[in-house]
């Protein structure tokens, strides 16, 4: 019964908002159609109507299922602070970090899924009825670990949130256990990405060690830097106050991350360089171009200059401390890091060909609107899951069916 | 109108696995003095037993008792497949009975199993639906086997450098044999010109689309295709076994479950394979009839394919068609389990070496000079 008032509150929630909410939806819901329309020439005409072909055979969607994979993985830094050590400063902060993993991980699976040539064929990778190639091939792990990283997600918050609809407390022993597998379980999402590109010993941009760890530094720098302006944005239009404290702990991982990753950087740079061999084709396609194809340079050039900026102003105390600085930087390294986790880190994975051929991508009307849609598509669940999460978290939402006398507030 | 609406609707059901549907289906089946003359005419439309509508040739899934698998295949497939379904059987007017027949065997196929997995029967009757379809299709009379490898038979290829010429004849035969897509003038092989003097590992500054007279003054020609690695990348990646290795050593492709992630063509490190990006076509007056269900038959839209090593031939015990139309010589190719063959001479008697070996791939495909 508590169930059905619960959907029926959250699903009110959700649709109830000034004009500015519903304006806000309202396009995300117009950029999402555009974004159906591109997939069903797609569907109708097969991928020939991106610009992946036999050389470049993986684009912009592979890039943003990276990007985002490392996303939802930087959830771990609220959850295992505000969960397992206890941090009062992130308490509240919590839920809407477990919202943006759920909403990522939304986008990872549409975009793997819009990847797809046979997409009708996608029950070949379920249990029982398909087969699964697993332990064998890391896809077939990418594929049970996010799908298990979704659940857990989904799980967590959504038990706290119905027990404060129904105006008892979480049982601690009920979820925390679900809260330590998670913090493993986010960490293993990002390297299991990493290990389906670094064990191909076929693409040698990718295959090595370092790919990894890379990884989780440049997760670590996009996440939580978005978590800085999603959380800004949340205390200041809603009445939902966000610590000062997160905001702080926040800018440091963001920081540090930001750092180890530009050490990661140069350490690449100096191996690809310092005696570049066969295997350096594709990072010298990539930062300085090939025998005149250098479409990446712009973008790979702009990412680092913005990479070092950001890091640099984080690095200063006093310009940390300063709102303005604080957000400035953290929109400037989610772009960098998108662009050089991104397109900087799959297209020059192909170029040249294994057999040396260099044939350029760029992609066409087709994915940038099916990548548009989908993005339109995780921001529209955030805000759904947010725009629930909050009243309850604030006691304003609660089940018709309590005594609310009795209730207790929220934490 | 209406009846026949909501009979091709349990037509749906009835392809999803839905029993009961069979016996609405008859009630509903409509007297064909009440329709229109110009439906009687064509045999009462979708009610009429020659339509494979109503009574298919092959109802698989309901004559035999569903397994596990089958009947959540049948319930997940079910939502993917009505819009097909819808589409295959609404506007009845419109289509001929061949377009509904092709629909239906379509649907069936959909909810087949690996190829590995099938027992002999299932893949007689897959072998006889894409039979059908081929013929629905235009196609013609094409034959599609499923014999597997022999026992006591290893492939291996061995290329002749020396004797390359850069005719490309190979190139041609493969497109033929194979029915290559001609849109997007689809090839396994490549064949590289170099200069004489720079290393094979070299191919960076190869050329592969070379246009002028051949054989160029000063240069020497490589063919590459997939070298059906002992240890092959691309069968470790596939998330849903839809390549594999078979026991002669061939690599191949189920086409039909083959989800079209394209993770293979990252793994290989010999550039061997290759995607549908839109629909393959090949005129059908070009088109090879003798097919094998792991080699040359219709592959469809957003999968991937490779070369077999022409495995609808070399099963027979005939040459791929490119080493049987090399007119230098240059393609040697056997059994190299054969102390008596060829390959095996050459492997025995010639300083051979294969393209990367550092990756610890080993393919089966050797190159040597005279």
């Amino acid at each position: 019964m508590h169930l059905k008032w619960f959907l029926l509150s959250a699903l009110k929630s959700a649709t109830s908002g000034g004009r500015r909410y519903h304006l806000w939806m309202g396009s995300l819901t117009l950029v999402m159609l555009f974004g159906a329309y591109g997939y069903s020439v797609q569907l109708r005409d097969g991928l020939v109507v991106t610009g992946m072909n036999d050389f470049s055979s993986w684009g912009l969607y592979i890039s943003n299922f990276t990007f985002l994979v490392g996303m939802a993985a930087a959830a771990v830094m609220l959850v295992l602070p505000a969960y397992v050590l206890e941090d009062v400063d992130f308490q509240k902060a919590v839920l809407i970090a477990e919202g943006v993993a759920v909403s990522a991980l939304c986008m990872c699976l549409a975009f793997v899924t819009v990847d797809l040539g046979n997409p009708f064929a996608a029950w070949h990778l379920m249990p029982v009825i398909g087969l699964l190639n697993w332990p064998r091939s890391m896809l077939a792990w990418d594929v049970i670990v996010l799908n298990g990283y979704l659940a857990l997600n989904l799980f967590i918050p959504f038990y706290i949130l119905y027990t404060h609809y129904i105006g008892k407390h979480p049982d601690k022993s009920r979820y925390v256990p679900w809260v330590y597998l998670s913090v493993f379980w986010a960490v293993s999402i990002h390297l299991v990405t990493a290990f389906l590109m670094a064990g191909l010993p076929a693409r040698p941009f990718w295959n090595h060690g370092l790919l990894g760890p890379r990884f989780l530094a440049s997760a670590f720098t996009a996440g939580p830097a978005f978590m800085i302006l999603l959380l800004w944005f949340v205390d200041s239009q809603t009445e939902y106050d966000i610590d000062l404290g997160a905001f702080r702990k926040l800018a440091m991982v963001t920081t540090v991350a930001a750092q180890i990753n530009l050490i990661m950087l140069g350490s690449e740079i100096f191996t690809e360089f310092y005696f570049p061999t066969h295997h350096a084709q594709s990072a010298h396609y990539l930062f300085f171009g090939l025998e005149g194809h250098d479409a990446l340079v712009p973008w790979i050039r702009t990412a680092i200059v913005l990479n070092i900026g950001a890091t640099s102003v984080l690095t200063i105390h006093r310009l940390r401390e300063s709102r303005y600085w604080l957000l400035g930087s953290c929109s400037v390294l989610f772009v960098a890091v998108w662009i050089e986790k991104g397109m900087g880190l799959i297209v020059p994975g192909f170029i040249p060909s294994p057999l040396g051929e260099i044939v350029e991508y760029s992609p066409t009307w087709v994915e940038i609107v099916v990548t548009v849609g989908i993005w339109a598509m995780g921001l529209f669940i955030l805000t759904v899951l947010v725009k629930v999460a909050l009243p309850i978290e604030m006691g304003d939402l609660r089940s018709p069916l309590i005594d609310r006398r009795r209730s207790p507030r929220s934490r | 109108m209406t009846e026949r609406r909501e009979l091709t609707f349990d037509d749906v059901l009835r392809n999803a696995g839905v029993r009961e549907a069979q016996s609405r289906l008859e009630r509903l089946t409509p007297d064909p003095a009440t329709l229109p003359p110009s439906e009687r005419e064509r045999g009462g439309g979708c009610g009429s037993g020659s339509c494979g509508c109503a009574k298919g040739p092959s109802n698989t899934l309901l004559d035999k008792p569903l397994d596990r698998r089958g009947a959540l295949g049948a319930m997940l497939g079910a939502l993917a497949v009505t819009t097909q379904a819808v589409g295959a059987c609404a506007p009845t007017s419109m289509e001929s009975d061949e377009e509904r027949e092709a629909k239906l065997l379509a649907q069936e196929e959909y909810f087949k199993g690996n190829y590995r997995l099938m027992t002999p029967e299932e893949r007689a009757e897959t072998v006889a639906r894409l039979e059908r379809l081929a013929e629905l299709r235009g196609d013609g009379d094409v034959s599609i086997r499923t014999d597997g490898a022999v026992p006591g038979v290893m492939y291996g290829y061995a290329f002749n450098i020396s004797k390359c010429k850069g005719f490309r004849n190979c190139v041609e035969a493969c497109i033929h044999e194979n029915n290559l897509d001609r849109t997007s003038d689809r090839q396994y092989i490549r064949i590289f010109e170099k200069p004489n003097g720079e290393s094979i590992n070299d191919l960076e500054h190869a050329d592969a689309t070379f246009g002028h007279e051949v054989p160029a003054e000063g240069h020497y020609y490589l063919g590459t295709q997939c070298f059906q690695c002992a240890n092959p990348p691309c069968v470790y990646v596939c998330p849903v076994q839809a390549t594999w290795q078979e026991p002669d050593g061939i690599v191949v492709v189920d086409y039909d479950w083959c989800i079209g992630c394209r993770y293979c063509m990252a793994a290989c490190p010999y550039w061997a394979r290759r995607f549908n990006w839109a629909e393959p076509e090949v005129p059908a007056e070009e088109l090879n009839p003798r097919q094998h269900y792991l080699g040359n038959r219709a592959r469809k839209k957003g999968v991937v394919e490779k070369c077999t090593y022409c495995i609808q031939r070399t099963r027979e015990g005939r040459l791929p068609a490119c080493a049987e139309a090399c007119p230098t010589g240059a393609r040697v190719f056997g059994n190299i389990l054969d102390p008596d063959s060829e390959i095996r001479w050459v492997l025995e008697n010639k300083q051979v070496f294969r393209l990367k070996e550092d990756l610890g791939t080993e393919p089966r495909f050797w190159y040597f000079m005279d």
